[in-house]
């Protein structure tokens, strides 16, 4: 009898420590993430002012200096990306949820896999071959256009899941009124989707707000304020990693700056996304 | 009066019909738009694929199968050997997966099984999210100047030569950063394990430890290697953050704390600076190889995911 006692409390003591095992490794992801946001505000906070975001970089040995240039070049070329991408990636999610069975949507659902699964860098250099290389400069349209196949998965895969949970009767009380299928598409599917479809497009425009790998080839830099997407333009990832790995202090600050303005910019993107899919969850 | 009423029924019927006509046409060439947009991915897909293929031509006809087994990379003498960043990739990314293991399959347990509501795994939840949001380019920064410093001070301890920079930083780095992906989906599956399973193996008297081992995991293994594989695919393609911390040397690596470079990493270091045809056509070649494994990975994945969401 004693012996089935201690046996069982051993196996509820194993149980329960394992639990808290488990909840202590669980937890420690939360260092890494806090260390790096914390040091991030630390040495970020100090360099932001009017100043910062309205000059440009000084060249080395100069105080001060800012992002301007970055931070509108980050602008544009997300915009002009998410135009690109927005419409056609709405489109294609529409015609994989109304033709969920079709052949061609079997393989565009690989296709859409096999965008995602492809590596940034690739993309760069592809984008460089089909944009850069036959227009003969860097543009901050090529950086866009490599962004814009970095979105669609994400904002295709967000409007199908969506779609997909809308009841039928919806449509079929739009057909039942005659209106055409486009009007049906437009004035009811969509509208109906449509937080969960914004929502798959601000965390495509986060996810693709931070990358660097795509524009080292495409985008490519510029130290000057340019506003003309077919010139080289200059963005925040961009110029944290040319100043990051550079060897002088000043660059480090200004990297520093910028860093800070993209992990806000970043973050505040994921959690307003899941603010808007709290407040409008599509009931299915 | 009556020629007027006919008049205008006839009209009437005319518009009408036009406007029905132009409705339906206006339909059908929707239809067929969407069609097109659902091809185009078709075609970007493949384009990739075929561009990365044409540009490697020159590679494959100069360098043959022998650029696989290569151990000098050295562009001035023209001589491209890959195995350093094949090695370097592999070395970092399955060092990385090893990592991360323990900590992605903690967080899937803890939120799939034992709190699966309530503020504390929400906030949990949500930190892992963020994981998964914060730039590549930041991670490296930040590993470039607090990771890499304690990393050096590891190697002066143990006796290995201090770069501090080189494959152990960029895996620990990169190990952060490829959590969430096994995480969220360990996550989702261990909660799609029926209760009626679970509840079966309580009334049998079993712990939770014991259900946890007997039933859930063997019913969620095949998806917790697909969020492996997710994870690795990430690994495998991740570039800034691997960069700014493997100290970019292309010898070949005889130690997990000697810097080395990723194909990733050398793509982007050298690509603007390749001047020959040759040795750009390397590059890409290596691009090539990076892409075709990555998506064969992150298919083999789904696939598993699918064929586990159908069961």
């Amino acid at each position: 009898m004693n012996s089935t006692n201690r046996r069982l409390n051993f196996r509820l003591t194993t149980s329960k420590v394992f639990e808290y095992v488990i909840a202590l490794f669980a937890f420690i992801i939360t260092i890494p993430l806090f260390a790096i946001i914390f040091y991030v505000l630390k040495t970020g906070l100090s360099k932001l002012s009017w100043h910062f975001i309205t000059n440009i970089p000084k060249p080395v040995g100069e105080l001060g200096g800012g992002i301007a240039n970055a931070l509108l070049g980050s602008l544009l070329i997300v915009l002009v990306a998410a135009i690109i991408a927005v419409p056609i990636g709405i489109l294609c999610g529409v015609y994989l949820s109304e033709n969920k069975n079709s052949k061609l949507a079997y393989w565009s659902r690989l296709a859409v896999d096999v965008m995602q699964g492809t590596p940034s860098i690739v993309i760069g250099i592809v984008i460089y071959f089909w944009i850069v290389k036959p227009s003969g400069s860097f543009s901050a349209l090529s950086g866009s256009i490599a962004l814009a196949i970095m979105m669609l998965p994400i904002v295709i895969r967000s409007t199908e899941e969506t779609l997909k949970l809308l009841p039928e009767t919806l449509k079929e009380a739009g057909y039942a009124l005659g209106l055409p299928y486009h009007k049906v598409i437009f004035r009811v599917i969509i509208p109906n989707g449509v937080s969960g479809i914004l929502s798959g497009v601000m965390l495509a425009i986060a996810r693709v707000a931070g990358e660097t790998a795509p524009l080292l080839f495409t985008a490519f830099g510029n130290p000057y304020v340019n506003a003309n997407i077919l010139r080289p333009m200059q963005s925040l990832p961009l110029l944290i990693f040319n100043y990051a790995t550079s060897p002088y202090d000043e660059w480090h600050d200004l990297a520093w700056g910028a860093s800070l303005i993209l992990l806000i910019w970043v973050l505040l993107l994921n959690i307003t996304t899941k603010l808007i899919t709290r407040r409008w969850k599509v009931q299915s | 009066m009556a020629v007027g009423n006919c008049i205008n029924n006839r009209l009437y019927k005319v518009v009408s019909k036009l406007f029905s006509i132009h409705k339906i046409r206006t339909e059908a060439a929707f239809k067929r738009f969407l069609v097109v947009i659902a091809l185009a991915m078709m075609v970007i897909a493949i384009a990739i694929f075929i561009t990365l293929v044409i540009h490697s031509i020159p590679s494959f006809k100069t360098l043959g199968a022998g650029f696989f087994w290569g151990r000098t990379w050295d562009p001035v003498s023209d001589v491209y050997g890959a195995l350093p960043f094949l090695l370097g990739t592999l070395l970092t990314s399955f060092i990385a997966l090893i990592i991360s293991v323990p900590f992605s399959y903690a967080i899937a347990i803890y939120l799939g099984e034992y709190k699966t509501k309530g503020w504390l795994s929400g906030l949990l939840k949500n930190i892992v999210e963020l994981v998964a949001a914060v730039p590549s380019v930041i991670y490296g920064f930040w590993a470039l100047v607090v990771l890499v410093p304690i990393v050096r001070s590891i190697e002066t301890k143990v006796g290995a030569p201090p770069y501090g920079v080189g494959i152990l930083s960029a895996s620990l780095i990169l190990a952060i950063m490829i959590i969430p992906y096994a995480a969220s989906l360990g996550r989702e599956l261990i909660r799609l394990v029926p209760s009626a399973l679970k509840e079966g193996a309580y009334s049998l008297g079993a712990t939770r430890l014991e259900v946890l081992r007997h039933v859930i995991l063997p019913k969620t293994r095949s998806g917790l290697f697909a969020g492996l594989l997710l994870s690795l695919g990430r690994a495998l393609g991740e570039t800034m953050a691997v960069t700014m911390v493997i100290g970019n040397t292309s010898a070949l690596p005889n130690s997990i704390f000697s810097p080395a470079n990723t194909m990733a990493s050398v793509i982007a270091n050298e690509f603007t600076e390749a001047d020959r045809t040759v040795y750009l056509s390397a590059l890409i070649e290596l691009g090539l190889v990076l892409f075709v494994v990555t998506v064969v990975i992150n298919i083999i994945g789904k696939l598993i995911i699918k064929q586990f969401s159908n069961e």
